[in-house]
C-alpha cells in the first residue's frame, strides 16, 4: 500500500497530516498507543521542517509518502528541497537543562527517536528524503 | 485547534484544555499558564480530560514554566489526561518533572499538599 499527501509549509497543516496518517493506517490493526506516537512522531518531523527549513512559508510544499511494504512494516518518508536537518546529529539537551533555562524546544527530537526504529536520510531527483522506519511486532 | 476556558474555584485557576495542542497552538497554552501566573494564582489545576493531543510544542510550554513556579511556590497540577496523552508525557521521562493526578479532587488535594 502507497499514500501520498503534498502539503504548504504552514503550522496550521499540521492536523491535515495527523489526519492523513491516521486515515493511512487505519486498516493496518496498529494499537491506539502505537497509532498516537506514530502520528505525533510525524507531526514532529513535519514541524520540524516547517519551521527550520521553511520557515513557515506556505508555498514551499512537503511531500509525506507512506509505504506499508508489510504488514507491521511501516515507511514513512517527508520529501522536500529545503536545507537538511539530520537529526541523528543533534545531540539532544538533558531535560533538566531545558527546565533551568526555560527552553521550550529540543524535546521533538526526543520523541522522535524514542518512537521511531530508524530515520534515515537520502537525497532521490535532487530533493532530500527524510526517511523514517517503524515496525510494529 | 485548541479552546482554553479558564474558571476559578476554591481558590484555584482551572485551566481547561480542548482539543489539539501542537506548533500552531502551544502558544494559547503559554499564554494562559502566564495570565494564571500574572494575575496572581497560587495553585493551578490544568484539566486535561478534553486534550486529545499534545506534541512536544505544548509539552515545552508545560516545561518552561516548571522553575518559575518553583520560585514562586505555585503548584501547577495537570489532571484527568487520556492514555494516549499520558504516553507522549512518559515517552520522554516528564511525568517525573510535572505533576500529574488522575482525577480533579486528587489535583486538588496533591495542589494543597505541595503549597504547604
Amino acid at each position: 500500500m502507497n499514500y501520498q499527501y503534498n502539503i504548504g509549509c504552514s503550522l496550521s497543516n499540521l492536523k491535515g497530516i495527523r489526519e492523513f496518517v491516521r486515515t493511512s493506517l487505519k486498516d493496518q490493526q496498529v494499537p491506539e498507543i502505537e497509532m498516537s506516537a506514530i502520528v505525533l512522531a510525524l507531526d514532529e518531523m513535519c514541524s520540524n521542517l516547517m519551521i527550520h527549513a521553511h520557515h513557515c512559508n506556505p508555498e514551499h510544499m512537503l511531500e509525506l509518502h507512506i509505504e506499508i511494504p508489510a504488514k507491521g512494516k511501516f515507511i514513512f518518508e517527508i520529501v522536500d528541497d529545503g536545507s537538511i536537518f539530520d537529526i541523528n546529529e543533534f545531540h539532544e539537551p538533558e531535560l533538566d537543562n531545558l527546565v533551568h533555562q526555560k527552553r521550550k524546544g529540543g524535546l521533538g527530537i526526543r520523541l522522535v527517536k524514542a518512537i521511531m526504529d530508524s530515520v534515515e536520510y537520502l537525497r532521490r531527483d535532487e530533493k532530500n528524503v527524510c526517511r523514517l522506519i517503524k515496525v510494529i511486532k | 485547534m485548541v479552546h482554553i476556558k479558564r474558571l476559578q474555584e476554591d481558590g484555584s485557576d482551572i485551566i481547561s484544555v480542548v482539543g489539539d495542542i501542537d506548533a500552531s497552538s502551544s502558544i494559547e497554552l503559554d499564554l494562559a499558564i502566564a495570565k494564571s501566573v500574572g494575575e496572581g494564582f497560587k495553585k493551578i489545576l490544568v484539566d486535561c480530560s478534553a486534550l486529545e493531543y499534545i506534541s512536544s510544542a505544548g509539552l515545552g510550554v508545560f516545561m518552561s514554566y516548571i522553575e518559575e513556579l518553583k520560585d514562586k511556590n505555585i503548584p501547577m497540577v495537570l489532571f484527568g489526561m487520556k492514555e494516549k496523552v499520558a504516553n507522549t508525557f512518559s515517552i520522554l521521562g516528564l511525568a517525573e518533572l510535572l505533576h500529574i493526578a488522575s482525577t480533579k479532587p486528587e489535583a486538588k488535594k496533591l495542589a494543597d499538599e505541595l503549597s504547604v
